[in-house]
């Protein structure tokens, strides 16, 4: 039997940072607070599917992406990737990700072509291939021929997501790690990126871990989603079967939305767990 | 055989993203280019005005020479460690570095790409110095041992890659001061290196880290090769145990890098673009 996408056996991350308030400073070990970012997370995504994590600010969900980018080394438990253990076979699995993140990090004066093409030699694509398979995405994702050679930082923030966008899915990853690739975008680009993803899965057989403050959209393409709150999953289901978790009120079926307030206990502040030693 | 491939792709993205930065930042690097020229202009200048300062009869020439060489190398070199000790500042002032570190390229690779460019592009630079301040200066290198000079200066290249190695740890363990702590750290090999002056001339206490800088045996030779017109044979006690002492301090910069990025990775340093 092969082994699924993603497997996580109980991953724990915690961050060490310097305690802000003097009395906190006090307290804590060497002026330093421990903030709890991932508890003991068990998670397995199948392959093919896409999974949407959900959860409110400081739940834990781009610490679980940059942990499966290989940005970071977990305290404690086990990742792997197509059965590839992250820590010991590092290069195997950066050849199968890619990951599309919120902030459209890029060599600002370069122009689209420019970042895709240094994107596309690191991932040792043959440039030739890279060329036409770049201007064929940003194409689909709605760019004009015209902005293709235009420095970045004259971009609108949309527009430098999409061109985000189109690096992750240019390598054709296995496992595409998305988080929250859609927010600022308008529902236009929304829409263009959300049926990208519904169709790198059917023809290149992708799996997709996704992360989003958008319940529509996590209902509109996940198969599963987990509902993660500091730092543990609270709930994992199909979006219909999260919402038989929460009653209906005034005769009125709940929507994913009730269900994630309900769950998370309706605060949508910074939910960071701290320990101060 | 297809490792070797993606490996020299990766390699020339380095080169090409490098060639892309200086086409983007053309006015920046005029900038410096011409402060890097009037600064070489100046010291020469100080060698050409020695005889009406001190109003002793001197070897003018000579003494013009002998801070042209210095300046010239020192521009290279510096050029050098600051394109490698740079690669990882670059990432952070335009906050690709996580992008960067997730893909399937090996640090030894992105060393490759980066050390190939600055050598490429520092000879460039130092050719287009050396063109303009020899119209300001009568220059007569005609018995000079340019064979020997350009060992030099490949030896030269060599040492100064594992010192740019080790610099380069520093933006990544300080995101915020770490590309300021590497100006800090050229900015001692200067002082040290002689330069601009024998380093007899420093207090016995500078001259015991002058003796660690390689960049003191690059110039030292490279004058006794264009000033004594010094054999290629007698260069060969340093060049040797230059390239041998860089070489070893490319691999422990690599070393040190590995575990520094991975105290980075525990840590979560990756993130904060600084």
């Amino acid at each position: 039997m092969l082994p699924p996408a993603l497997e996580l056996e109980r991953v724990r991350k915690v961050f060490s940072r310097k305690a802000r308030s003097f009395a906190r400073r006090a307290h804590a070990k060497n002026g330093k607070k421990d903030v709890i970012a991932l508890e003991s997370l068990d998670l397995t995504v199948a392959r093919k599917e896409i999974f949407g994590v959900l959860g409110p600010n400081g739940s834990g969900k781009s610490t679980l992406i940059r942990l499966v980018s290989t940005l970071l080394l977990p305290d404690s438990g086990t990742i792997r990737v197509f059965g590839h253990d992250l820590e010991k076979e590092e290069f195997t699995v950066k050849r199968l990700i890619n990951r599309v993140s919120v902030d459209a990090a890029f060599f600002k004066k370069f122009s689209p072509l420019e970042n895709l093409s240094y994107a596309a030699r690191l991932y040792g694509m043959p440039i030739s291939e890279a060329r036409v398979k770049m201007r064929e995405i940003l194409l689909r994702l709605g760019l004009k021929e015209e902005t293709f050679t235009e420095p970045m930082e004259r971009m609108s923030r949309g527009m430098q997501q999409k061109v985000a966008v189109a690096r992750g899915f240019l390598t054709s990853p296995s496992l595409l790690l998305l988080d929250e690739p859609t927010t600022g975008l308008d529902p236009y680009s929304k829409r263009d990126v959300q049926t990208f993803v519904r169709e790198i899965r059917a023809e290149h057989d992708a799996t997709v871990l996704l992360t989003t403050h958008d319940m529509d959209e996590a209902e509109r393409l996940c198969d599963r989603i987990a509902i993660l709150d500091k730092g543990k999953v609270i709930a994992l289901d199909t979006a219909e079967g999260l919402k038989t978790l929460v009653p209906k009120t005034n005769g009125h079926a709940p929507t994913l939305e009730d269900v994630f307030i309900a769950l998370t206990g309706g605060r949508m502040e910074d939910k960071e767990l701290e320990v101060v030693e | 055989m297809s490792r070797l491939v993606n490996e020299s792709r990766g390699a020339y993205a380095f080169i090409e993203r490098n060639v892309h930065l200086i086409k983007r930042y053309w006015g920046w690097e005029l900038v410096w280019f011409f402060y890097s020229l009037v600064n070489s202009l100046a010291v020469t200048y100080i060698g050409a005005g020695m005889e009406r300062i001190s109003g002793q009869p001197m070897d003018t020439q000579y003494l013009i020479t002998y801070l042209l060489v210095g300046t010239l190398i020192w521009s290279y070199l510096s050029m050098i460690f600051y394109s490698i000790s740079e690669m990882i500042a670059w990432e952070r002032w335009e906050g690709t570095i996580e992008y960067t570190f997730m893909a399937p390229v090996s640090r030894p690779t992105q060393l490759v790409g980066t050390t190939l460019f600055a050598i490429g592009y520092g000879v460039f630079r130092t050719l287009l110095t050396l063109a303009i301040v020899a119209a300001f200066f009568r220059l007569d290198l005609s018995q000079a041992n340019l064979g020997g000079a350009v060992l030099l200066l490949f030896a030269g290249s060599v040492s100064f890659v594992g010192l740019g190695i080790l610099a380069a740890v520093l933006p990544l363990l300080y995101p915020e001061r770490g590309a300021q702590m590497t100006s800090a750290a050229a900015a001692l090999l200067l002082l040290v290196s002689g330069v601009y002056y024998p380093i007899a001339t420093l207090p016995g206490w500078l001259q015991v880290i002058a003796r660690g800088s390689p960049a003191t045996y690059v110039i030292d030779q490279m004058r006794a090769c264009l000033l004594h017109h010094a054999p290629t044979g007698s260069l060969l006690s340093t060049v040797f145990p230059l390239i041998g002492a860089g070489c070893g301090v490319i691999v422990v910069g690599l070393v040190v890098f590995r575990h520094v990025e991975r105290y980075a990775k525990r840590t979560g340093r990756l993130k904060r673009s600084g």
